[in-house]
Order: C-alpha cells, then sequence, then structure tokens
C-alpha cells in the first residue's frame, strides 16, 4: 500500500513544487500508520457526489475525502480549493495542471487534453468545509507551522463531531503552544459534556483564551431561561464561568487599548509623513505652499512608475520595487519643488497672500498635468508581498505589515531630516537664513541658493511621504488635495518651526481620531477634531511648542 | 478632444445665434441627431464616469456603422461636469439648450441626477441614468437602466442568509455618508426587521467620501463579529475609499469565510487598483459580471477592448467592464429602437415608444423596458471575488425581475407599488 502512494507521489513529482510533494509524502505516511483502513484512492461514489451539482453533495464529498486521507484525495481537495478541479462533458472528474489534465481518481495523465473540461465552482461554503478537511489531515502534519495553522481552524469550528479527532491530536502533541490551542478547541466541546466535573474543568481551560467568542459562550451558561433556571445547573461550573469571563474580559480590555494605541500611532505616523516636508517649507520658511498635496502626489506616481518599471525589466526583484522608489521619490519631488521655487515662489517671498495664490495656481498645473500623463483614474500601487498580510499578536490582533514599516519608515524620515537640520552644514545655513535673513547674507551664506535648496528638501520629504501613502491610500491625480488640510493641520497645531512639534502634533491627532472613532464614528470624529483644533488655536496662536529666543520679525 | 470641438462648436453656436437671433433655425438645418454625453471627466467621480463616456462613444460608433438612427448619423457631445453637482445642472442645461441633443446619456451619484433632473422636467429632455441607485424617485423624463433596490440590495441580503451564502445572523451595514447609503440601509434594516433580526444585531457605521483609514472599522466589524452568531457585512462605500477598505480587510486577516462582505457599488474597475488574493470570496451583487460567458457579453467585451486601443485609452490592455457600462451600452441600443419605433426623436413621442422594448444584454438575458415605471427588468447576480479581480457567479436569477423603485420597506410606499 506505502509502494502504491509512493509511486503516485513519483508520478505527481514533476507537476508538483517540491515543498508540496515532500509535505504530501510526509502526510501519506503518517496516515498510512495512522489509518489502517485508507485506501490508495478516492471511491468512485464520493467522486460522483462531487461531480453533483449540489453544495450539499459536494460538502459530504469533501469530508469523506478529507476522512478517507490518502495522497489522491488530498490532491482531489487541493485541486477543488484552487479551482483546478474540472468536470469533463462525460461527467469526468480531471485536476487541471499547467501541462495537461490528471485523472481525478487515479492521478494518471490524461491524453489527449480534454477540452470541454469546466472548473467546478466552490462558494463560501464549500470554502469552510474545504477548511475543516484540510486542518484535519494537517493537525497530524510534522511541519509545525503546517499544524499551527489547522490547530487554529479547528480551535475555531470546534464541535461534537471532532472530538475523535482532537484529542489524539492533543495527547500526541510536543509543542507547547499548539497544545493550548488544542486543549482550548477540546475545552469548548466539553463546556457541553454530561459530567458537571469535566464542565468545570472546561470553563476553567477556557479563562486562558482571550477570544470574545468564548466570552458569549460563557455568559451563555449564566443566563436565566424563562422559569428563572439558569442555562447551566451546576453552581460549580458558573463560578468558573464567571472566573473565566471576568479573565477574558480583562484581556479584552488590554487587547482593545492597545488595538487603539496601534492604530493611533499608525494613522500618527502617516499624518507625520504627509506633514514633514511641510513641516520644512511652511514651517522653517514661511511658504505657504497649497501645492503640498502635489509634491505628495509626485512622490506617489514616482513609485508607481518605479513600480512599472521594475515589471518590465527586472520581474524578479519586483518585491524590492519600494526600496528603489525611496530615492527615486525624493529626488523627483525635489525636483518639481526646486523648479516651483526658482520659477514662481523666490519671486513673492514675505508676500503670503501672493504666495497661496500661486501655490494653488500651481497645485493645480501639477494635478491636470499629472492627469495628462496618467490619465485621471486611479492607477494600481501594489504592496509588495512582504508587506501583504500582517502579524498576529496578543489576543488575536493582527498587525498589518504595511502600517508597520511605514511607522519605522516614518521614525527613519524623521532622523533623516533631524539629522540634517541639526548636523550638516547645509542645515546650519538654513536655520540661519530663516532667522535672520540679513544677517545671514552678511556672513557669506548664499541665501538664494539655500532657499532653493531647502525648499527642494521639503519638496523631495513630502515626495517621501508620497511614497509611503501609495502603500496605503489611493494614488490618482487629485490624491493631495486629502492631505493638504492634514499637514497644515498637523504643521499649525505642533508650532511652525519645531519638528517635536509636528511629531507631537501628528501622533497627538492620530490617537485622537482613533480613540474618537472608535466612540462616536468616522464622521463625528472627524468634526470633532476640527472643532478641537478651532479652539485650541484660538486659546494658543502659537501652536503647542513655539520658537523661542531673538528672531527677525518682518 | 471631442471636448474641445464641442466647445468651439458652442462657442461658435452661441454667437451664430447672438448674430442670428433666433434658436429654431439652427436645429433643424442639422442633418445629424446630437447625443448629450453628461459624465464627469475630472474629479472624484472620474474614475467611475470615465469609462462611461467610452462605452457610450463607443456604442454610438457602432449605431453609426451600422447606418445611423433613421438615417441618419449620431454626433456625440461631451460635456465634462467635473464631479460637481450644480455644473451637472448648467452643462445639463447647455446640452438641452445650445446644442439641441435629443436625448443624454449621464450621470452617476444620485446628487447628480437630483441636480439636472428640474433642468430635463422643465426643458423636456430625456435622459438616462446607468447606474444603480436607492429608488424613492420616478421622473417623467428619465429612464433608470441600473438597479432598483429590490434588484440588487434585497435579494444579496437573501442570499447570505441563506444556507449556501452562511446564514448570516448578525449584520453590518457598512456605508458612504450620503443619501444613497442612507435610504438603502433604511430600506434594508426594515428589511432584516421583516425576517425577525434585531436592532441589536445590526451595526450601521458610515465614512465619509474619501475616507482611508479603516483601521478602526474594521477592529469594530471583528468584535462585533465574535458575539457569536455568523455575521455578515453589506458594504455600500462608493468610489476609491473602497480600495483603502479592501486592502486593510486584506491585512487584517478577516476572511470571507469568516465574515463575508457583500458590496453594491464594487466592481471590476474598482478592483483594479486592489490586490484581490486575500479578498476571495467577498461578494458583489450586481445585473451584470464581465466573466459572464454568452456570446453578446464576449463580443461587448472585444469590441470595447478594442476601441479602447484604438482610441488612446489609458492602460488600455487591462480595460475592463462593469454593470454601469452595460446599462449604458443597453440604454443607447433601447434608445435607438424607440425612435425608430417612433419615427422621429421628439421626446414626446419617444417616451411612450421606450416602454416595452426589448435588448439582448451582455448579461445573457433580454432585458426589457417596463411600460410603466422607465426602469428595465434586469437578472439579480451574485458573484464571489476571484483571485484575478474578476467574479464568479454563485447565484442568479432565473429571469430579470421588475423594479420596485417605490421599495414596500420604506412607510408611506404602500400606495406606490404599482408604479
Amino acid at each position: 500500500m506505502r509502494c502504491v502512494g509512493s509511486g503516485q507521489q513519483l508520478k505527481r513529482s514533476n507537476i508538483m513544487p517540491p515543498s508540496l510533494f515532500h509535505r504530501l509524502r510526509l502526510l501519506c505516511l503518517v496516515l498510512c500508520c495512522t489509518i489502517g483502513a485508507a485506501h490508495a484512492a478516492p471511491s468512485p461514489e464520493t467522486l460522483a457526489k462531487m461531480a453533483e451539482d449540489d453544495s450539499d453533495s459536494r460538502i459530504e464529498a469533501i469530508a469523506e475525502l478529507g476522512a478517507e486521507g490518502s495522497a489522491q484525495s488530498v490532491a482531489v481537495l487541493d485541486a477543488l480549493a484552487d479551482e483546478a478541479l474540472a468536470l469533463t462533458g462525460a461527467g469526468r472528474l480531471v485536476i487541471l495542471t499547467d501541462t495537461g489534465a490528471l485523472d481525478a481518481a487515479t492521478g494518471a495523465a490524461i491524453d489527449p487534453y480534454p477540452d470541454d473540461a469546466d472548473a467546478l465552482m466552490i462558494n463560501n461554503r464549500i470554502r469552510r468545509a474545504l477548511q475543516s478537511a484540510k486542518a484535519a489531515t494537517n493537525i497530524r502534519a510534522t511541519d509545525r507551522s503546517t499544524r499551527l495553522a489547522a490547530a487554529l481552524q479547528l480551535r475555531d469550528g470546534a464541535d461534537e463531531a471532532l472530538m475523535p479527532l482532537l484529542e489524539p491530536a492533543l495527547a500526541a502533541e510536543q509543542d507547547k503552544e499548539i497544545r493550548a490551542i488544542l486543549a482550548l478547541a477540546v475545552a469548548r466541546v466539553n463546556l457541553a459534556s454530561e459530567l458537571p466535573a469535566k464542565r468545570t474543568r472546561a470553563a476553567e481551560l477556557l479563562g486562558d483564551s482571550a477570544d470574545a467568542s468564548v466570552k458569549f459562550m460563557l455568559t451563555a451558561l449564566l443566563e436565566k431561561d424563562g422559569n428563572g433556571q439558569f442555562a447551566e445547573p451546576d453552581a460549580g461550573v458558573r463560578a468558573a464561568a464567571k472566573a473565566s469571563i471576568n479573565a477574558i474580559e480583562r484581556r479584552l480590555a488590554i487587547a482593545d487599548l492597545a488595538s487603539t494605541a496601534f492604530t493611533g500611532l499608525s494613522l500618527g505616523s502617516i499624518l507625520l509623513l504627509a506633514a514633514l516636508g511641510l513641516a520644512i517649507t511652511y514651517g522653517v520658511m514661511g511658504v505657504i505652499n497649497m501645492a503640498h498635496g502635489e509634491l505628495l502626489m509626485v512622490g506617489a506616481y514616482a513609485t508607481y512608475v518605479v513600480q512599472g518599471l521594475f515589471r518590465t525589466h527586472l520581474p524578479e526583484y519586483i518585491d524590492s520595487y519600494v526600496i528603489a522608489a525611496v530615492p527615486v521619490a525624493f529626488f523627483t519631488a525635489a525636483a518639481v519643488g526646486m523648479l516651483m521655487e526658482r520659477t514662481v515662489i523666490r519671486w513673492l517671498y514675505g508676500r503670503p497672500l501672493e504666495t497661496l495664490l500661486a501655490t494653488w495656481g500651481l497645485s493645480l498645473v501639477l494635478i491636470q498635468t499629472a492627469r495628462v500623463i496618467f490619465g485621471p483614474q486611479n492607477v494600481e500601487v501594489a504592496n509588495p508581498a512582504w508587506m501583504s498580510g500582517g502579524v498576529s499578536t496578543y489576543a488575536d490582533i493582527v498587525l498589518p505589515w504595511n502600517r508597520l514599516v511605514i511607522i519605522g519608515f516614518a521614525i527613519f524620515v524623521l532622523l533623516l531630516v533631524w539629522l540634517m537640520m541639526q548636523k550638516t552644514r547645509l542645515g546650519m545655513f538654513v536655520r540661519a537664513v530663516t532667522q535672520n535673513r540679513a544677517m545671514a547674507g552678511c556672513v557669506g551664506v548664499p541665501t538664494a541658493r539655500i532657499d532653493t535648496l531647502a525648499f527642494g528638501i521639503g519638496a523631495g520629504i513630502a515626495g517621501l511621504g508620497g511614497c509611503a501613502l501609495s502603500q496605503v491610500a489611493n494614488v490618482g491625480p487629485a490624491m493631495g488635495q486629502g492631505y493638504i488640510v492634514d499637514s497644515f493641520m498637523v504643521v499649525v497645531l505642533g508650532g511652525v518651526g519645531q519638528l517635536a512639534g509636528a511629531v507631537t502634533a501628528a501622533m497627538g491627532l492620530g490617537l485622537m481620531t482613533k480613540i474618537l472613532e472608535g466612540w462616536a464614528g468616522a464622521v463625528v470624529a472627524k468634526i470633532l477634531v476640527l472643532v478641537f483644533i478651532i479652539i485650541f488655536i484660538q486659546k494658543r496662536p502659537q501652536g503647542l511648542f513655539a520658537l523661542k529666543g531673538r528672531f527677525v520679525e518682518d | 478632444m471631442s471636448t474641445r470641438r464641442s466647445f468651439i462648436k458652442a462657442v461658435t453656436l452661441t454667437a451664430s445665434l447672438a448674430a442670428m437671433g433666433s434658436v429654431s433655425t439652427f436645429a433643424q438645418a442639422a442633418d445629424t441627431i446630437k447625443v448629450g454625453i453628461l459624465h464627469s471627466l475630472s474629479g472624484t467621480m472620474a474614475i467611475s464616469e470615465t469609462a462611461l463616456k467610452n462605452v457610450a462613444l463607443m456604442t454610438i460608433e457602432e449605431i453609426n456603422a451600422a447606418g445611423g438612427v433613421l438615417g441618419k448619423q449620431l454626433e456625440p457631445v461631451v460635456v465634462d461636469p467635473a464631479s460637481n453637482w450644480p455644473l451637472f445642472a448648467e452643462k445639463a442645461r447647455q446640452l438641452l439648450s445650445q446644442d439641441k441633443v435629443a436625448v443624454t446619456f449621464g450621470c452617476w451619484t444620485s446628487v447628480s441626477r437630483k441636480s439636472v433632473n428640474p433642468v430635463f422636467k422643465e426643458l423636456n429632455g430625456l435622459l438616462f441614468y446607468p447606474v444603480q441607485y436607492e429608488g424613492e424617485e420616478l421622473e417623467k423624463n428619465v429612464f433608470y437602466t441600473g438597479a432598483a433596490p429590490n434588484q440588487q440590495a434585497i435579494p444579496a441580503v437573501e442570499y447570505l442568509m441563506s444556507k449556501d451564502g452562511g446564514e448570516a445572523k448578525r449584520w453590518v451595514l457598512l456605508g458612504t455618508d450620503y443619501v444613497y447609503p442612507r435610504t438603502t440601509n433604511k430600506i434594508l434594516r426594515a428589511f432584516l426587521h421583516s425576517k425577525g433580526v434585531k436592532d441589536e444585531d445590526i451595526m450601521e457605521e458610515y465614512t465619509p467620501f474619501g475616507h482611508s483609514d479603516y483601521q478602526t472599522i474594521i477592529a469594530n466589524i471583528k468584535k462585533f463579529a465574535s458575539a457569536g452568531k455568523k455575521t455578515a457585512v453589506v458594504s455600500t462605500i462608493n468610489g476609491d475609499s473602497n480600495v483603502p477598505f479592501y486592502k486593510e480587510l486584506g491585512n487584517a486577516g478577516l476572511k470571507a469565510t469568516d465574515v463575508p462582505v457583500v458590496a453594491f457599488s464594487v466592481g471590476e474597475e474598482e478592483l483594479r487598483g486592489v490586490d484581490a488574493k486575500p479578498l476571495v470570496g467577498h461578494l458583489a451583487a450586481w445585473n451584470y459580471f464581465m466573466s459572464v460567458k454568452n456570446p453578446t457579453n464576449t463580443a461587448f467585451i472585444k469590441k470595447y477592448q478594442a476601441w479602447a486601443k484604438a482610441n488612446g485609452v489609458p492602460n488600455a490592455d487591462t480595460v475592463v467592464t462593469n454593470d454601469p457600462m452595460e446599462a449604458t451600452y443597453v440604454g443607447i441600443h433601447m434608445w435607438k429602437q424607440a425612435v425608430e419605433k417612433a419615427g422621429t426623436v421628439d421626446v414626446d413621442a419617444v417616451i411612450p415608444a421606450l416602454g416595452g422594448q426589448t435588448v439582448k444584454a451582455p448579461s445573457g438575458f433580454t432585458l426589457t423596458m417596463d411600460p410603466t415605471n422607465h426602469h428595465l427588468h434586469k437578472p439579480v447576480l451574485i458573484g464571489e471575488v476571484r483571485a484575478d479581480g474578476q467574479f464568479s457567479t454563485v447565484w442568479k436569477t432565473k429571469e430579470p425581475i421588475r423594479a420596485q423603485p417605490w421599495s414596500p420597506f420604506i412607510p408611506g410606499n404602500e400606495k406606490k407599488q404599482d408604479m
């Protein structure tokens, strides 16, 4: 029997990636040892059920294939999940591969290729059944992460029917984390046991969970029915349930707080990236740059172009396009910024109203230019694979990778700006010119050139912000319009001319928005934040951090 | 290009009108039939409406190539109301009183339609509106080729309640904050009540237009869904907010097998900007999917892709077709047939001729214009997102169903059910 199994594996090996092949072989070996009755191939009745155009019979077939567990059955299940299981006009089930078609019953190649094969459609219900069937076989896998995923799947769908599977799996499991998960799954089922002692033990065990659905299961025990009787007759079980509910609630409260804090920081880091460039051009140089949002847009489109170039020229390195896009976004936006400064803004220093109008006009020009070059529609900027998905932490809070990366990137950009402003000669000149232009000029600082460079750096940083925004928001010609208000909010609230102010304001606004959103909804939160800023600015027009010292005001 | 041409034309027209001091002579001298296209080509709605302008131009070209209407060629007049609702009314007035268009195809958002309605009524024009909407309206001068709530929202919720849909018991109604989502959710809440769903099992949330940070909302949905009963999300989020919403959904690991999301304003076009792999299994309800297999649809898609290439549409190699585009296509053909039946483009003659017109649509069904309520009888299709951003149909009606623009689930509409 093992010989037949491995013979099939050899045939299959040329169409399967080695890792999957390896896993399947291990699975096959394990199954052969554990289930003596396993057949080498799915039974014709099961396949006939699968071929029927009815979800109920298909789900039955999936359960049967999962229970039967031979390599060929697993292959059929995998093919169904990938929508590669097809039915020919003659009613024969086949597995479609890149190179040809295989018979679903035997795994033998079919020649000639059945042109009339139509892939079986799956819906969410079938997908769920598939996941359970896969989890039931995967719980015996030797690979730890496969087992872990299977255990999580089983925990969420644990019921009486799974007990014969769960208990031996728990007994055989060596890994501590997986054991804990399986113990929870068993406890969930045992909560309905007939023995009060078993129920008490289960209720106690469930106190280790951080799952809100477990809390609802336990609360249901404490509810009274119409006659004043508790759903759970045993007082000991009720006490255990109560203690567990408290423990879970404590954990959920912490998780809630942690996730609000994270979302707040994440929004704050996005606000900061959007506003940092403005903190230089407006905060330090005093230029009211209404085209700031469009510099973000330039950075985002630069990222899009780099992505396109990687797709056509370096498809094998596509996952690192974002890293290459960072300098490109910086220099493109800086070039556009310096051009703006040289042609328009430098003639308007000290005339805020004219600057405001001129830069607003520039923003319209930039939007229209983007529309002409890239079209009016949003363009697709995909997250690279390493920025997709998330990391699951305490109490099932998922921290998405793209948000984590952006928080890190915000810190990096902040550090960059701080170093440049504080530690370089250019930074010193910029500070000198903005604090006292005439005196700086007298001691030989080329003020006009410094203006251009400083504006270029501010614009370049806005470009970096755009590069980051492209990973979480839409990239389109008018995308900058949505950030201009937020950016000014951060800079004005933080205090003009202060990086520390911008950081505090961005993080504060991020946290405040997220706390209010959780409490009052997104629409009201937006209004409340604006009201807060209006009141704050009236009470403290200089912002959170005001410049101290002697400055020449004009 | 055509915008500029029509602008020049408009200027010349105004100038000559001023010179002649007469309106009628000009319109009658024309040997073409003018057709207005009133879609935003800039601003927030350009993302969706540009494709509708394209498909309208393609259909007009197709009709002209087949000999035109009543022996005359159709001449498209394209204007850009720039996603600016009052400008919609101004441009509509210009189309009707200056360009003298026989019919107009246009609008996407309900607010833009509400803005032009009085103009079409006053000047007795004819408007074809191609997008699903909230109902509660019936204008003599407007024909609605998109879905009414009973042709989209209600069947989608019924599907999610069914065994195959996952037997959802708790509901999150999530939308953008304006008239369409609010009215639809009002209808859905009443419908859910009628099915025995209690208020504590319904969560309603709105976000502003252009909202891009869905972290809190996704966390709230997760929390709401963990209360033990099977939960489903009904999304009426509109425009480009959908991209960050679905990105966040995928990254947060909220899978369709746990909490399915059914959307009413997300189609092939919106999914172009998203990596669809984490979204497999989430749903959309429409009256047409690009993935529908039938000869009419294959020809429709081929025609549009060829047109996009020939006319230099940006990213022409990846263009997709969607439901409102199909509705535009059907609307133009239906108008052509009605004009041929009436023998004139006169609005008062065309309106009665439109009732009962049928067109074989790319959805694979033959659609009929209802003789009384100006809405199409449409099939309902529910599709699950595939990894390539297309939809696979998991449920559909056997035949087109009649629209109920006045939803029976809104109090006060009881007497309007025959319309």
